[in-house]
């Protein structure tokens, strides 16, 4: 497979890697160091450029109004738009739309005019609910949250944690357990909107990554009407799956994103650091610290757009997502670990990005299912599906 | 072991000589009328020269005297602001009168 960007990819490449540089890193140099969100002006003046740039609503399919871009291609974007401080997880501040997880595109039609469209054009946010208290890596086993038929609906029961932006969104997709003997095959998807009786965020879950909180939710009879259950009843283990296994693509982009800008970092500042007589980059130590970060990133990024390029041949690919995954989360956490100790105490300080890239990389290795969950899904693909 | 949700150290004059002895780190404080309501919550980042004591020291100048505050030293400033803004708002229905001049994008927290 060619992995070189074709002329048009290279075009949309530089556009992208332009307003990063010119748009994105000077507001953000004025904000906190663990800021994640723009000023609303800025923010929408940013929006209208991005629509003028035809990318609005990047990850929208075409059939939906969004703009014709392949996989490979966004994930070239991708790599792009998180090459600034706050880039990992909120690359280019939401500038360049989509709705993440929690996009519907298999609901019904009464559905998609309530929750899909008017999420698409920005008019209404959503969350995803499926980790609970008892776990999140083994959703087919760890869900507790109970659905049970009543009154021409279903009554939820139960909590769900380490949920973002739930306390913000108007609705969420939930997932519950609506037939207890049945393993995966016994869960549903629900959408529930926020305001509905028995709904709570429980309370704010501060974790490493210091700019955006997760948060804590309970159901307590918590009614909802037939009208919402997501795609088939005992078919949600298939769309939270789906969701999961297309996410780790362009998750494993951010993290090449982010490590490219820590490895560009640190190769300047070794070639401009003079210690004991000495430019750090003629150094033994530093120049193959600095190795070690290439091919880490150069790994990465062959094995991420292996698996973009299978997903746009419409060819099987979670097992290539999964080492896509795998190889840029532990990879980009080491890129950056390296590039902070050639910055000696300065990449230690809330100066330099590198100490949030640390932490949020850190926990790129356990979201979206860890580096254990993607080694077992390759383990269960090359040894056959009878491995238990 | 589970976080306070609410701040609720004792109340302390914001006095300079008070002021003094706060840590140049990052966190979040509260400033209360004489009689302990809340004015203002604020949060000390890593723009602040000298975090806690900075953001105070400021606090002292602009108020004058006759106010009290409290402090918590927290890495998480940001999360933990937004949190008891938010745990302000479910308690007492509205945000503290100085923040709510210029509110910033809030959740909805129903906590226990």
């Amino acid at each position: 497979m060619d992995f070189e960007p074709s002329e048009e990819q290279q075009m949309l490449i530089d556009q992208v890697r332009r307003f990063v540089r010119e748009e994105i890193i000077p507001l953000e140099a004025q904000l906190d160091p663990d800021a994640s969100e723009l000023d609303p002006a800025d923010h929408a003046r940013l929006v209208e450029k991005t629509k003028a740039m035809g990318l609005f609503g990047i990850d929208i399919p075409k059939e939906y109004g969004g703009p014709d871009i392949d996989i490979v291609t966004r994930v070239l974007l991708a790599i792009e738009m998180a090459q600034h401080r706050a880039g990992l997880y909120v690359p280019c501040y939401g500038t360049f739309g989509g709705a993440g997880l929690a996009q519907i595109f298999e609901a019904n039609e009464d559905q998609k005019e309530r929750y899909l469209y008017p999420t698409l054009r920005g008019e209404k946010k959503a969350f995803f609910g499926l980790t609970e208290p008892s776990g999140g890596s083994d959703p087919a086993r760890a869900i507790q949250t109970k659905a049970e038929r009543r009154e021409n609906g279903w009554v939820l029961n139960g909590a769900k944690l380490y949920i973002s932006n739930a306390d913000r969104a108007q609705y969420g997709i939930v997932f519950a357990r609506t037939d207890a003997s049945k393993g995966r095959a016994g869960i549903t998807c629900f959408i529930i909107d926020s305001d509905t009786p028995g709904f709570h965020v429980r309370r704010v879950v501060h974790t490493l990554r210091s700019s955006h909180y997760a948060t804590e939710l309970e159901f307590k009879d918590c009614w909802v009407s037939d009208h919402q259950v997501l795609g088939e009843v005992n078919k949600g283990f298939a769309v939270a799956n789906d969701r999961l296994t297309r996410q780790r693509i362009p998750y494993a982009a951010g993290c090449i994103g982010v490590a490219i800008a820590a490895h560009e970092m640190a190769i300047e500042w070794a070639k401009m650091r003079t210690t004991f007589g000495e430019k750090l980059a003629n150094r033994q130590a530093v120049q193959w610290m600095l190795v070690d970060n290439e091919i880490d990133i150069r790994t990465a990024r062959h094995f991420t757009l292996e698996a973009a390029e299978k997903a746009r041949r419409g060819l099987p690919f979670k097992i290539e997502a999964s080492i896509a995954k795998l190889t840029a989360s532990e990879g980009g956490g080491r890129v950056v670990d390296r590039s902070m100790q050639i910055h000696g105490g300065m990449g230690m300080t809330k100066d330099l990005p590198l100490e949030r890239w640390y932490r949020e990389m850190r926990i790129r290795r356990v979201g979206e299912g860890p580096s254990e969950v993607q080694r077992m899904v390759i383990a269960r693909e090359i040894l056959g599906s009878n491995l238990r | 072991m589970s976080i306070r949700l609410r701040l609720d150290k004792p109340w302390r004059p914001l006095a300079a000589d008070e002021i003094a002895r706060l840590p140049g780190q990052l966190g979040v404080y509260q400033v209360a009328d004489a009689a302990g309501a809340i004015l203002y919550i604020g949060q000390a980042g890593a723009r602040a020269p000298f975090g806690l004591r900075s953001e105070l020291q400021r606090e002292q100048k602009e108020r004058g005297d006759g106010c009290q505050f409290r402090v918590e030293v927290n890495q998480q400033y940001r999360t933990r602001w937004f949190e008891l803004l938010m745990v302000h708002q479910a308690d007492h229905g509205s945000l503290p009168p100085d923040n709510a001049k210029n509110p910033p994008p809030l959740g909805r927290l129903s906590p226990n």
